[in-house]
């Protein structure tokens, strides 16, 4: 102890050494990589309800994502010649949603391809991380649908569903609501209004809400896609009105189309718990990047989300929509960011002049 | 006349609340320190024209004794801190780096007054021409940080009127604690000094903001401004940067100031609680100013705490009354930590507006890379200016300043928030800064 005390203060302090920077000096310990590994962490109980429901498939698919994906951006790297950036681990988490978005039974090529098209394409070719104007996940799956729409679109039987749910283990509920919706739009059927009845049916929508349903390995268990989203919540990473918009948009205007002609579709339940929907409102339609920054800026996004996503599921050709209804979106977010930012303060004074307290005056 | 205003939101939009490490420096009463031998007197300590020397080398002064006077209107005179002997006159390293003149009084070790100004203990009676004078030649100026002389401050031109003196006791900056332990411990020439202000702004109504995490100081400013009716005190969220000028009106009185104005445009005049008490001790005792409260803290310091410091006295001092160092200092910090000065020399001294002396550990400092924005939005949500900082930033890194100042990078009040919430590391705040200065000397030139 006396050793230590006799140690002199020259020691603590050479005035050489003082750092010098300008203010602020101190910094939040929130880093890019640290939230990419709370994003990751969040996406845990997603990943091992797709392990759950799909078995090995499914954890052989979220491991070739990511396996490509950090593979491309490592590749990149080198012969771009650019500086390192697979420490941030936004591959990773690219791959992961990349992976989350896919068939369990897709096979390894088209990982590859999936991983190419989002790292290079839509993220690396623009200037790489923060640079990039649609979501990577988002763009690689579309290309993916619209390029292998048969392997994208064969569905995994589900070996550790609950209780069987009869007829739709093989195709998705969507896929046939959207045929449902064609034949409807022409002439009701007995069959059709039967079909309509399951899926309003609170036992459909619970399996739904469970993930006893066919679909993408992330689409699947919504409860599971709620306890990641209530972490990233917790943990400060997104804030709830993208989410809440996209949601309340797409619930609202459902609502409103069956109003007007009832049995266009099922009800707005189903809508919320089948699809992508979830996944894609909670952890794909929040990316930083190409999200808006402003509040309001927020809502309008996911308001736009919402409305796409109800328009291609009820009238377009293709059963699910999310995926369109981001990328489209996220073309919009610089002109959506410019008009929805207010100006700064004071910039907007209140009507009318200041007046002063009445008889303070002397 | 209807006012749809809120009259306290208490708070202001954005802003953000970083671990504040107050209870370092909080608990124990203000110290004095044994006189030193030598005071190196920085001879600029205001905002504006520089005072003039009226003294040389070799001579002889006593405490208290007019060394310097003022320049212009916008300048106040400056003080000796003890009796003794003037010594060089030579340039050390001033708080921003730049190296400022500054004049040795080294000390005889008598510390005898000059003849004092004329106590006005029963101020209510005089004239305010006769009080602003006063606070003028008592050399005060804003003791917050901004150093703007106060007597200029106190006279806003005849065509503004003023209905609110806003005493700022927030002290939002972290480790700070030195306004607390005044308004504790001087509540009564705190708002002796309020009434003096009003008194010579000719209003009477005062409202004091308070962040909430000071009780003790609300609750004795309570107590003692019973006898004054028209004196409020308010409690503010915590949340840096409350006692930003603007946020502060705008927490108390829901009245937002407009870009490129200022306070007394919305009625308003905005003094430190420091500041209040120099006004007291001038007005009531004639003293003038010549020592402030500091506060020296960080944990590489043995002891922390706050100490009563004559202007000019060397921070190596500062930090012997302290007790030294325990553990390796990475930076030292002129004021807080988020809009402080790093030093790079313990010789650098106390002027007028210096709050604290921060010693921060080396594990305290974190050094970054800056890394690309991710458009993420935390300093967007917590800019208290409300400004788009994640494009801005993006454009003043481009040095497309014309880009700058259509986004309003005038607005910013340098608070440093961005900076400091951003998980890429980016130097948002010291790109605005340059950027500042960039459009500031562009006009200029073309005036």
């Amino acid at each position: 102890m006396d050793e230590k005390n006799s140690v002199p203060e020259k020691e603590f302090l050479q005035e050489g050494s003082l750092i010098l920077s300008s203010s602020p000096h101190i910094r939040t310990s929130m880093t890019t990589s640290r939230i990419m590994l709370q994003v990751l962490l969040c996406l845990l109980p997603v990943v091992a309800a797709s392990i759950w429901f799909y078995g090995w498939n499914a954890l052989r698919v979220i491991l070739l994502c990511m396996i490509f994906c950090v593979g491309m951006e490592y590749l990149w790297c080198k012969i771009a010649k650019t500086p390192h950036t697979c420490k941030d681990f936004s591959a990773l988490v690219t791959g992961l949603i990349l992976a989350l978005n896919l068939s369990p039974l897709i096979p390894w090529w088209l990982c590859l391809i999936g991983a190419f098209i989002a790292i290079i394409i839509a993220k690396e070719v623009f200037g790489g991380l923060g640079q990039n104007p649609f979501t990577p996940a988002a763009v690689a799956r579309v290309a993916l649908l619209i390029g292998a729409t048969k392997p994208m679109t064969t569905w995994a039987p589900l070996p550790s569903a609950f209780h069987h749910f009869d007829g739709v283990t093989s195709a998705t509920p969507l896929s046939a609501a959207a045929e449902f919706s064609a034949v409807t739009s022409a002439t009701p059927t007995a069959a059709a209004n039967t079909q309509l009845a399951i899926f309003n049916s609170n036992e459909f929508l619970w399996n739904a809400f469970l993930g006893n349903i066919g679909g993408c390995l992330g689409e699947t268990s919504t409860l599971a896609i709620l306890i990641g989203a209530a972490g990233l919540v917790y943990l400060g990473i997104i804030r709830l009105y993208i989410p809440v918009a996209i949601l309340a948009t797409i619930t609202i205007f459902i609502w409103i189309v069956n109003g007007i002609s009832p049995g266009t579709t099922p009800g707005p339940m189903f809508h919320l718990l089948t699809g992508g929907v979830m996944i894609g409102a909670f952890f794909m339609a929040t990316d930083y990047v190409t999200s808006p920054v402003t509040n309001l800026g927020k809502i309008v996004f996911g308001a736009g989300i919402g409305i796409i996503v109800c328009v291609i599921r009820i009238w377009g050709s293709y059963p699910e929509g999310m995926s369109f209804a981001i990328v489209i979106m996220n073309a919009l977010v610089p002109l959506i960011d410019k008009l929805c930012y207010k100006r700064p303060f004071g910039w907007n004074p209140p009507a009318g002049t200041f007046q002063p307290r009445r008889g303070e005056i002397k | 006349m209807k006012n749809n205003m809120p009259i306290h939101p208490k708070h202001f939009e954005g802003g953000i609340h970083p671990a504040d490490h107050k209870e370092l420096s909080a608990a124990g009463l203000i110290r004095n320190i044994p006189l030193l031998d030598k005071y190196t007197l920085v001879i600029q300590q205001n905002i504006g024209a520089p005072p003039k020397l009226n003294v040389q080398k070799g001579d002889t002064v006593l405490k208290g004794q007019k060394i310097a006077d003022a320049g212009g209107f916008v300048s106040v005179p400056l003080h000796a801190p003890t009796s003794g002997t003037i010594g060089e006159i030579l340039e050390i390293p001033g708080a921003n780096g730049a190296p400022v003149q500054a004049v040795e009084i080294i000390s005889d070790g008598k510390d005898e007054w000059c003849e004092p100004m004329t106590p006005y203990p029963n101020w209510r009676d005089q004239n305010r021409e006769l009080l602003l004078e006063r606070v003028r030649e008592a050399g005060i100026v804003g003791m917050g940080g901004a150093a703007f002389p106060t007597h200029a401050k106190l006279s806003p031109p005849p065509e503004k009127i003023i209905d609110t003196l806003v005493i700022n006791g927030a002290e939002c900056e972290p480790y700070l604690t030195a306004d607390d332990r005044l308004m504790r411990e001087y509540p009564e020439q705190v708002l002796t000094g309020a009434e003096i202000c009003a008194k010579i702004l000719r209003i009477s109504h005062i409202v004091i903001g308070i962040e909430e995490n000071k009780p003790d100081a609300i609750n004795i400013l309570r107590r003692k401004a019973k006898r004054n009716r028209n004196i409020q005190i308010i409690p503010l969220h915590v949340r840096y940067p409350q006692g930003g000028e603007k946020q502060l009106i705008y927490a108390l009185t829901g009245r937002k100031v407009v870009a490129g104005g200022l306070p007394m445009d919305v009625g308003c005049v905005v003094q430190n609680v420091g500041t209040l008490k120099a006004i007291a001790d001038a007005v009531t005792e004639g003293r003038p100013l010549i020592e402030r409260i500091v506060t020296v803290t960080g944990t590489p310091v043995k002891d922390t705490g706050n100490f009563h410091l004559r202007l000019g006295t060397p921070v190596e001092k500062a930090l012997e009354a302290a007790g030294g160092l325990q553990s390796p200092v990475g930076k030292l910090i002129l004021g807080g930590p988020m809009m402080g000065f790093a030093q790079s020399s313990l010789k650098v001294s106390v002027s007028k507006n210096t709050s604290g002396i921060l010693f921060l550990a080396n594990d305290e400092v974190r050094q970054f890379e800056a890394g690309p924005c991710l458009s993420c939005g935390r300093c967007v949500d917590a800019c208290p200016m409300r400004l788009l900082v994640s494009t801005l930033s993006k454009v003043c890194e481009n040095e497309r300043y014309d880009l700058a100042e259509e986004n309003y990078v005038l607005s910013c009040l340098e608070c440093g928030i961005c900076t400091y919430v951003c998980p890429a590391g980016r130097p948002n705040v010291q790109h605005f800064r340059r950027a500042k200065a960039e459009i500031n000397e562009k006009r200029r030139k073309n005036k």
